[in-house]
């Protein structure tokens, strides 16, 4: 069996150019421009450009600046290079069945022989199929094996092919030197050792290599040196790992002509939302995180990530859809009944794109049922469509030094993500009983001393007066607005955090808590900072 | 013992064959005796604390509980007095809908604390104790109500625990009046 490979080099870069130019707007660098794949602060892996100033593999993010000052920074993520190779793979696959992915930048594909008019035509073909897909850098192997035709596409020209003839693999490979060994793609390193050491030795080509016995590289190179003089000697295996294409679990639905409501929208989605989760549940995967994007005129209008606690129906999926349509719509957040249902702009097609599946056996329902109760999931459902999906709750705790940060809100019907860990000390937080009351943000007070000058904390932490009396200005009641005396209180509790910043308008700076009584049995959590006291919270 | 299980599993019984009946819902042991929340009634609360208190039984008892109209809804307090905050649905900001969302959630939650942003007229008030009765439900109502069954309120509140700057609070000591349309019941109560 013949094998075609494609390779694409410096693979990391061009992903990285790719995913610099779907996020930003202004002129991103094109693929000419020297780029720099950086990890742990080194160079990874260089583009051709960079390559032309100097910059190597293994420099210093300093030294590579130094090379070339215009030279664009990418981070390593081998996620993002798997993710920009997947719609390559698939151009592949649409010429011919059966492509092996090897690693981002290079695929293996059985050569198509008669086919396309001849190998040259193919790999031809090929080349300009993934040059439209904007994949210029691409180079072409047909040989009789795998490692052959690797090496057959590094020595190929860009969009070009070389074709090892049937048979000739050994006398091509003996030729070449062993630094190409370098590139082998294994994570110890040993490709790169080999040819080092073989260079060492004296021996500059494969065919130096190939010509020592068996016997010999195997005692003196083990096991990885036998499996390479094999590959130089042309037998390498020839067989491919190849995969079954992923199946399509996103659905789409378009409308004709497009609809102008929500509702309307809702409706028409319903079909689809089952096809969707059907066609999961066929192969016993259920949907926890669903990517729903809205097209308006051929552009995509309103895309957006949503979680579930558990997992996905349809019915969830058309509440999804409503929510984000309205959400898209002007005045969201609180809206009153007249205004909810128009959507921006006529919606022309709906998609849904699973972004997480997991097996279906672990979100099935116990015998005894499970999860949340279905008769509250559908009530809470209609008050979200009353007056937004966002304005039902659900409060989570979480770790924290100040009150307001040991508690946080998530959307009914979503996960909680980024939490703070509850199991961590965090000094500075105030044990006993919680503050039935937490406000958002604080409300500004005043509490003075019997002199009637305004207490604060000094440097060293000590109040200037005992509080006397307080007043809380913004407060709803009308009886804190007034002067109330102060009954006891606790404190102050310097703040953690914060107190090496400069006190500026944003009131942070040195800080400290204080628990206040009033006479009339009230207790308070208030802060004071340079700014003035403000209550964060209320034993209510 | 058992006299009060039979009479628990006929209550059921009726509930499950559509009467709305009265089922008494269980309350935080601190408050046990003092005032017994049957459902389908209104019951006034003039402090957080209590109104926590009261939604916490039936937390406690595994019963889902919604607060609405409560922006400045203290989680780790309501933890603490025993509310599974996965079993919780707060609705900060119910805007002017906020009687059509606790009527919402009176349908499918056992107790809703409800915190009304503006004062309710009795005929509004009216139709929401109807749903109340239909769907065995309790309302506790932080703040004023025209006809409640209760009203709860805390008095001489003193807090142990800090002194002129020393400790911190610890407990509060309060007297709980528990107003029942004209007949009173008192109890002294000490709470963390």
């Amino acid at each position: 069996m013949r094998v075609l490979v494609a390779w694409c080099p410096d693979w990391s870069v061009t992903a990285g150019l790719f995913e610099l130019a779907e996020t930003r707007s202004d002129r991103p660098p094109t693929s000419h421009e020297p780029a720099a794949v950086l990890k742990n602060n080194v160079v990874e892996v260089c583009n051709a450009a960079a390559r032309a100033e100097g910059v190597r593999r293994g420099q210093r993010r300093r030294d590579a600046q130094a090379r070339c000052p215009e030279l664009a920074l990418l981070p390593a993520s081998p996620e993002r290079d798997a993710r920009y190779f997947e719609p390559v793979l698939a151009i592949v696959e649409e010429l011919r069945p059966g492509v092996a992915p090897i690693r981002p930048g290079l695929m293996a594909v059985p050569a198509p022989g008669r086919y396309f008019g001849g190998e040259p035509h193919a790999a031809a073909l090929v080349a300009q199929h993934l040059v439209e897909a904007g994949v210029w850098d691409c180079r072409l192997g047909v040989a009789d094996d795998l490692f052959t035709a690797e090496q057959a596409a590094r020595q190929a020209m860009v969009q070009d092919c070389v074709v090892v003839a049937p048979g000739t693999s050994a006398t091509f490979l003996q030729e070449l030197p062993v630094q190409v060994l370098a590139t082998l793609d294994d994570d110890a390193g040993e490709g790169r050792a080999l040819a080092d050491l073989l260079r060492r030795l004296g021996l500059r080509t494969l065919g130096d290599f190939a010509r020592l016995s068996a016997a010999e590289v195997s005692n003196r190179f083990g096991a990885f040196g036998l499996s390479v003089w094999q590959r130089a000697q042309g037998a390498a295996p020839a067989g491919l790992g190849s995969r079954t294409p992923p199946p399509e679990l996103a659905c789409e639905v378009g409308f004709e002509p497009p609809l102008e409501s929500a509702e309307a929208v809702c409706f028409s989605v319903r079909t689809t939302a089952e096809r969707f989760v059907q066609g999961l549940s066929a192969r016993q995967l259920v949907a926890v995180a669903v990517r729903i994007e809205a097209e308006a005129d051929g552009v995509v209008t309103s895309a957006r990530t949503w979680l579930h606690p558990r997992c996905f129906t349809s019915r969830d999926l058309v509440d999804r859809v409503h929510w984000q349509l309205q959400a898209g719509t002007a005045g969201s957040g609180l809206r009153s009944r007249r205004d909810s249902g128009a959507v921006g702009a006529p919606i022309g097609r709906v998609r849904f794109l699973p972004e997480t599946v997991e097996a279906a056996a672990d979100h099935a329902d116990g015998l005894w049922g499970g999860g949340a109760d279905e008769q509250v999931t559908r009530g809470v459902a209609r008050v979200q469509a009353m007056i937004g999906f966002d304005a039902v709750r659900v409060p989570v705790l979480q770790g924290g030094r100040g009150v307001a940060d040991r508690q946080a809100s998530v959307t009914w019907g979503e996960r909680p993500v980024g939490l703070r860990p509850l199991d961590r000390p965090w000094p500075g937080r105030i044990p006993g009983p919680a503050p039935a009351r937490v406000f958002a943000s604080g409300l500004p007070a005043e509490v003075v001393d019997e002199s009637g000058r305004s207490v604060a904390v000094t440097e060293r932490g000590v109040v200037t007066g005992e509080p006397w009396r307080y007043r809380i200005d913004a407060a709803t009641d009308i009886a804190v607005r007034r002067w109330t005396p102060v009954s006891s209180w606790a404190g102050p509790w310097p703040v953690d955090d914060g107190w090496w910043l400069s006190t500026d308008a944003s009131g942070r700076g040195r800080s400290a808590r204080f628990q206040l009584v009033g006479v009339d049995g009230r207790a308070w959590l208030l802060v004071w900072s340079a700014a003035g006291w403000s209550v964060e919270a209320a034993y209510d | 013992m058992s006299a009060q299980v039979v009479e628990l599993l006929q209550q059921r019984i009726e509930s499950l064959q559509g009467a709305p009946t009265r089922l008494t819902v269980p309350v935080h042991p601190a408050l046990e005796d003092l005032v017994q929340l049957r459902t389908g009634t209104s019951y006034a609360v003039d402090s957080a604390s209590l109104a926590l208190a009261l939604a916490a039984g039936a937390s406690r008892a595994g019963e889902w509980v919604g607060f609405a109209g409560w922006g400045d809804f203290g989680a780790e307090a309501a933890s603490q007095w025993g509310i599974d905050l996965r079993r919780t649905v707060l609705v900060p900001e119910p805007g002017d809908l906020w009687l059509e969302v606790a009527a919402a959630l009176v349908d499918v939650l056992k107790v809703v604390v409800l915190k009304p942003t503006t004062l309710v007229d009795p005929k509004s008030a009216a139709v929401l104790d109807a749903r109340l009765r239909a769907r065995s439900a309790i309302l506790v109502v932080w703040g004023a109500w025209p006809r409640v069954e209760a009203r709860l309120s805390a008095e001489r509140v003193a807090w142990n625990g800090a002194d002129r700057g020393r400790g911190r609070l610890s407990r509060r000591e309060l007297r709980v009046v528990v107003d029942r349309g004209g007949r009173r019941s008192v109890r002294d109560l000490e709470l963390p």
